[in-house]
């Protein structure tokens, strides 16, 4: 496989103007915003990009109300994970000559939005899950944990899952932007409410309304942007389903797969990661891929983050912007692992900034544990 | 009241899936080549190893399942849900093999009167003129 190691780079992220509750904004002023202050953290401006990626629309509609004419469009829609897996995709479009500035965008009115999402009634998720109320998110992934609960033990579980919602608001509590900041503590979370069991309130993400956004080039144009490159060391992807019921095994996900890829073409290993930003949809979510990627082994989650190891402080550095759980979800959260790791490479974060890392792992997963989209980043 | 959950839309491929479930009974299709059932029911079949992809045909199933796995729901996904809640959506390993999405009918579901494992068998619920779910309930 060609070696493309730092031949292109991350240049410029940023989010919508608002986040959180936004109730008058739809979809695309979501990604538009966050396009125009992406490409001003990059120097750069809506001239200058001919690659658009997105999910959750078509590259169609959105170039058109962005006003571009890409040389390269990409709607590869395969859940939150999309923006990760759009990485891997830009890397190869950049070095094959297809474009040199690529545009990354994602704006969902989670919240706010006044229109539902549809889908095709002849899709066997619509004749075989929906009937039964196979719906939306916590419903699908609740079965999963429980299916991860009896294998490894229910209260071994529980635990695993409340320490990564409680040190993930600790994090958020750091984050000017996080949406949720009150103090949790672990009482709090286990006596939170039911809302598809196993899964409590606060097992979940949020839905909020946000937008964001990033600029990948190449390390030529790289050169010139405002800002340190954020390097690009290794990308891949994976889906070995889409119904949750189809899913081959339910406690380890498609990063078994992309995970091994991505940092077999960076050329790292699991000791060199210094942030680990890996999408919690659910507390559930975190466990799974944490064993799935093999920072740990099956079952071993919930002792690998045991004792509030994940949070600040701690020594596995993880979710510093307070995750999906309780920073910003709008629905694919993926994006958001990305702007985080990029400023904490540049060292933008603040109260929550790590001390100097250089290597951060980003796993995205999608759909209903269905995809996912591994990338390792660095800076020089 | 009317029924208000989604409905599901028969296709070509899958007509005699829900016909067979309007007769109270469970057909699965079945691959020659794989000499395995499986679900959903599609006209190839789906496992890639498979050299006789279209050589499938329709199986009665037993009704008979265990427990895979399952949630319980309480808070409705859908309006068409709301008077349902608590409910079980669920998981479950039929006897000839496949896995299939479906709800565990019982009273009071908890952790204590699930377990995963425990035997399951097919029922139907009309929920249309044309068109019966099947669901599971404990042996």
């Amino acid at each position: 496989m060609t070696d493309l190691r730092k031949t292109v780079a991350i240049v410029g992220v940023d989010e919508s103007d608002e986040i959180g509750k936004v109730p008058d904004k739809s979809n695309l002023q979501h990604h538009a915003e966050a396009a125009h202050n992406a490409l001003d953290d990059a120097g750069l401006s809506m001239k200058d990009v001919n690659g658009l990626f997105t999910a959750g629309t078509s590259t169609l509609n959105l170039a058109e109300y962005l006003g571009l004419e890409p040389s390269f469009t990409d709607t590869t829609a395969v859940g939150g994970s999309s923006f990760i897996i759009h990485i891997a995709h830009a890397m190869a479009a950049i070095n094959a000559g297809y474009c040199d500035v690529a545009l990354v965008t994602h704006g969902e009115a989670g919240r706010s939005r006044r229109t539902r999402p549809g889908g095709d009634a002849a899709d066997p998720g619509a004749q075989f899950e929906s009937p039964y109320g196979f719906l939306g998110a916590p419903i699908l992934y609740a079965m999963a944990a429980r299916r991860y609960m009896h294998q490894y033990g229910e209260d071994y579980a529980r635990q695993g899952m409340a320490e990564v919602a409680v040190a993930t608001r600790k994090w958020a509590q750091l984050n000017p932007k996080a949406y949720m900041k009150d103090d949790m503590s672990f009482d709090d979370y286990h006596n939170s409410r039911w809302i598809s069991e196993p899964f409590h309130l606060f097992d979940c993400c949020l839905v909020t309304d946000a937008g964001g956004a990033f600029v990948i080039t190449s390390a030529e144009r790289a050169k010139d942007t405002k800002k340190k490159p954020v390097w690009v060391l290794g990308a891949a992807e994976s889906h070995d389903h889409n119904l949750v019921s189809q899913m081959p095994d339910l406690t380890r996900t498609a990063a078994k797969n992309s995970g091994p890829a991505a940092m077999e073409r960076a050329g790292v290993t699991h000791d060199d990661i210094d942030l680990a930003m890996i999408y919690d949809s659910f507390t559930y979510t975190v466990l799974t891929t944490l064993e799935s990627l093999g920072f740990c082994g099956p079952g071993e989650a919930p002792d690998f983050v045991a004792n509030q190891r994940t949070a600040p402080g701690g020594d596995f550095a993880m979710n510093t912007s307070g995750g999906g759980l309780s920073y910003t979800h709008s629905g694919m959260y993926g994006m958001f692992l990305v702007l985080e790791a990029v400023r904490q490479l540049r060292g933008e974060c603040g109260d929550r900034q790590l001390d100097d890392p250089q290597l951060c792992l980003i796993n995205g997963t999608g759909g209903q544990l269905s995809s996912t989209g591994t990338t390792v980043l660095a800076v020089d | 009241m009317a029924y208000n959950k989604p409905i599901p839309v028969p296709q070509g491929e899958s007509d005699v899936y829900w016909q067979k479930a309007k007769e109270k009974e469970l057909w699965l299709r079945y691959c020659n080549g794989c000499s395995e059932a499986y679900f959903y029911p599609t006209d190839f079949c789906r496992n890639p190893e498979c050299a006789t992809p279209r050589d499938t045909k329709w199986v009665k199933a037993s009704g008979k399942a265990t427990l895979f796995t399952y949630g319980i729901v309480q808070r409705a996904p859908h309006p068409g849900f709301a008077d349902d809640v608590p409910f079980v959506t669920a998981i479950v390993e039929l006897e000839e093999g496949p896995k299939m999405a479906t709800n565990v009918i019982i009273e009071n579901p908890t952790f204590d009167n699930l377990k995963i494992g425990m035997p399951l068998e097919v029922v139907f619920e009309d929920i249309t003129d044309e068109l019966a779910l099947p669901k599971f309930k404990p042996v």
